[in-house]
C-alpha cells in the first residue's frame, strides 16, 4: 500500500489491513457527480476505493456551487464528470478514477454497471433512478441509493440479501415512478448545499461498510434525515408482490425500455450561463432558435441553428454533432418544448432551455 | 395515532407531525386523507405503518405509528 495514507483506518478495530485491501480492490460506478455525487466521490477517493468511474453529462453552473463541493468558480462551464476526476486525480494518485462525460442512458448503462462491483446512485430525475435500479437488479450489483427533497433525504443499500436471503430493491418501495412534474426537484424547490452533503456522506459511508464487511448496512431498510428537525426514521423494506413483474426480464427488453426521459429536462439557465457555458467549449456547443423565422431579433455572435418547433422533428438530426445544445424562443414557452423534445431523442446530450427567451437577452453580463 | 408526514404531503397537509383517532385500516386512513387533502389525489405515497411498509390495506390501532412516504428524486 503506497503512503500511509490510511494508516488510521487500517488501524481502527475491526477494519484493519484486510478491509483495506477489500477496498483497494473495489470497482465503484458513482452516477452524478452533482450535490451527492461529490461528498460520495471525495470520501470514496479518500478512503482509497480502487476504481471509480464517475458518469454526468451535465456542465457545472454557477447555482450548483452551493452544494457541489467539489467544484469552484474555475469550473463553470466544464464537464461535472471530468472537472471531478481532475480534481480527485490531482488530490490522490494511488486510486484510478475514470470520467464518463455522459450522461446515463439504456445505450450505456449495461456496460457500465457490469464492469463494477457496487453502483451509487446520485441522480436527479426518477427516469435516472429506475432505470439504475432496473440494472442493478438484473446485473444483481448493490445499489446504494441517495435522494433528496428540500430538506428531507432518503437512503437504502439495495440489491443486497440479509440474514434470512432476502433482497429488496427500490421498486419494492415504490414500484412504478410518479408521473412527470409530481415532485418538484431543487432547481425549482431550493436545498441547503449541507443537505445532500450529509446524505453523500452517508452514501458514501454505506458503499465502503458494504465493501469493507464493516458494521451493519441498510439492507432492506430505507433511512430518512430530516434538516429542520435533525431526526431520523427508519423503515423496513419488504419485497413488494407485484414489484419483480415490473423490472424487465432480459438486458435487451432494459435497453429498449421507455424510462420516460422528459423528466431529466425541467431546467432552464440564463442567457449569461449558457455564453459561458459556450465560451469553454465552443466546437461541441450550439444554440437553436426555435422561433418562426420571420422573428426578429436574431441572436448575433454564437452559432445558431434555425428550427422553428413545428419543423424540429424533422431537423432533429441536424445538432447531432453537438453536446451542449441551448434552445431558446421569444419568451421561453416553445423553447422548453423543444428541449423537452430533444432531451427525448438525444437522452445523453446537455439539453437546456434558456429562461426568458430573446426577452431577457440584452440582460446577459 | 401519531402520523408523520414527509416532503411533498407534508407540504400538502401542513404539518408533519400530527394525530387521528378512530381510523380502522390503512385504506381508510388514505380515504380520510383524500377527503381532507383533495390535492393528495395526484401523488404518489407509501404507508409505514411501526416502521415497516404496509403493502397491502393493514390494520391500525391508535397506538400505531405510521408515516406517509413520498418518493424524492433529487441529487
Amino acid at each position: 500500500m503506497p503512503m500511509n495514507r490510511f494508516d488510521r483506518q487500517i488501524i481502527l478495530k475491526d477494519f484493519g489491513q484486510n478491509a483495506q485491501l477489500k477496498l483497494q480492490k473495489a470497482k465503484v460506478l458513482v452516477v452524478g457527480a452533482g450535490g451527492l455525487g461529490c461528498p460520495v466521490l471525495l470520501y470514496l477517493a479518500a478512503a482509497g476505493i480502487g476504481k471509480i468511474t464517475v458518469v454526468d453529462g451535465d456542465v457545472v453552473q454557477e447555482s450548483n456551487l452551493n452544494r457541489q463541493v467539489l467544484f469552484g468558480e474555475k469550473d463553470l462551464g466544464k464537464n461535472k464528470a471530468i472537472a471531478a476526476k481532475e480534481i480527485i486525480s490531482q488530490k490522490y494518485s494511488d486510486i484510478e478514477i475514470i470520467a464518463v462525460s455522459e450522461f446515463i442512458t439504456t445505450t450505456n448503462i449495461v456496460a457500465l454497471v457490469q464492469s463494477h462491483d457496487l453502483v451509487i446512485d446520485g441522480t436527479d430525475n426518477f427516469a435516472t433512478r429506475y432505470l439504475i435500479n432496473d440494472a442493478c437488479v438484473l446485473l444483481t450489483k448493490p445499489l446504494v441509493f441517495g435522494a433528496i427533497y428540500q430538506n428531507e433525504g432518503q437512503v437504502a443499500l439495495f440489491n443486497v440479501s440479509d440474514a434470512n436471503g432476502i433482497t429488496t430493491n427500490y421498486r419494492d418501495v415504490f414500484p412504478n415512478p410518479p408521473q412527470e412534474n409530481q415532485i418538484p426537484n431543487c432547481n425549482e424547490t431550493g436545498v441547503l448545499g449541507l443537505l445532500p452533503g450529509l446524505i453523500g456522506v452517508m452514501m458514501a459511508t454505506e458503499a465502503i461498510k458494504h465493501i469493507a464487511g464493516y458494521g451493519k448496512t441498510l439492507i432492506n431498510k430505507l433511512l430518512i434525515y430530516h434538516l429542520l428537525s435533525t431526526s431520523f426514521h427508519e423503515i423496513a423494506i419488504d419485497k413488494h408482490p407485484h414489484a419483480s413483474s415490473l423490472i424487465p426480464k432480459t438486458i435487451t427488453e432494459l435497453e429498449t425500455s421507455n424510462y420516460g426521459f422528459q423528466c431529466a429536462v425541467s431546467e432552464e439557465i440564463s442567457w449569461w450561463e449558457a455564453i459561458s457555458i459556450y465560451l469553454q467549449n465552443e466546437i461541441t456547443t450550439v444554440f437553436i432558435d426555435v422561433r418562426e423565422i420571420h422573428e426578429q431579433p436574431k441572436l448575433s455572435d454564437y452559432p445558431t441553428t434555425f428550427i422553428p418547433l413545428k419543423y424540429l422533428s424533422d431537423k432533429i438530426e441536424s445538432v447531432t454533432a453537438y453536446s451542449n445544445i441551448f434552445v431558446f424562443c421569444q419568451s421561453g414557452v416553445r423553447s422548453k418544448q423543444a428541449a423537452m423534445e430533444l432531451a427525448l431523442h438525444f437522452p445523453d446530450k446537455n439539453i437546456v432551455a434558456i429562461r426568458g427567451g430573446m426577452n431577457t437577452f440584452r440582460e446577459k453580463k | 395515532m401519531n402520523l408523520l408526514a414527509f416532503g411533498i404531503i407534508a407540504e400538502k397537509i401542513g404539518a408533519s407531525n400530527f394525530s387521528l383517532e378512530d381510523i380502522k385500516d390503512t385504506d381508510s386512513l388514505k380515504e380520510k386523507l383524500l377527503q381532507q387533502y383533495p390535492t393528495l389525489q395526484e401523488l404518489n405515497y407509501i404507508v409505514s405503518v411501526n416502521c415497516k411498509i404496509a403493502h397491502g390495506n393493514t390494520v391500525l390501532d391508535d397506538l400505531a405509528e405510521v408515516a406517509l412516504l413520498p418518493p424524492f428524486s433529487g441529487g
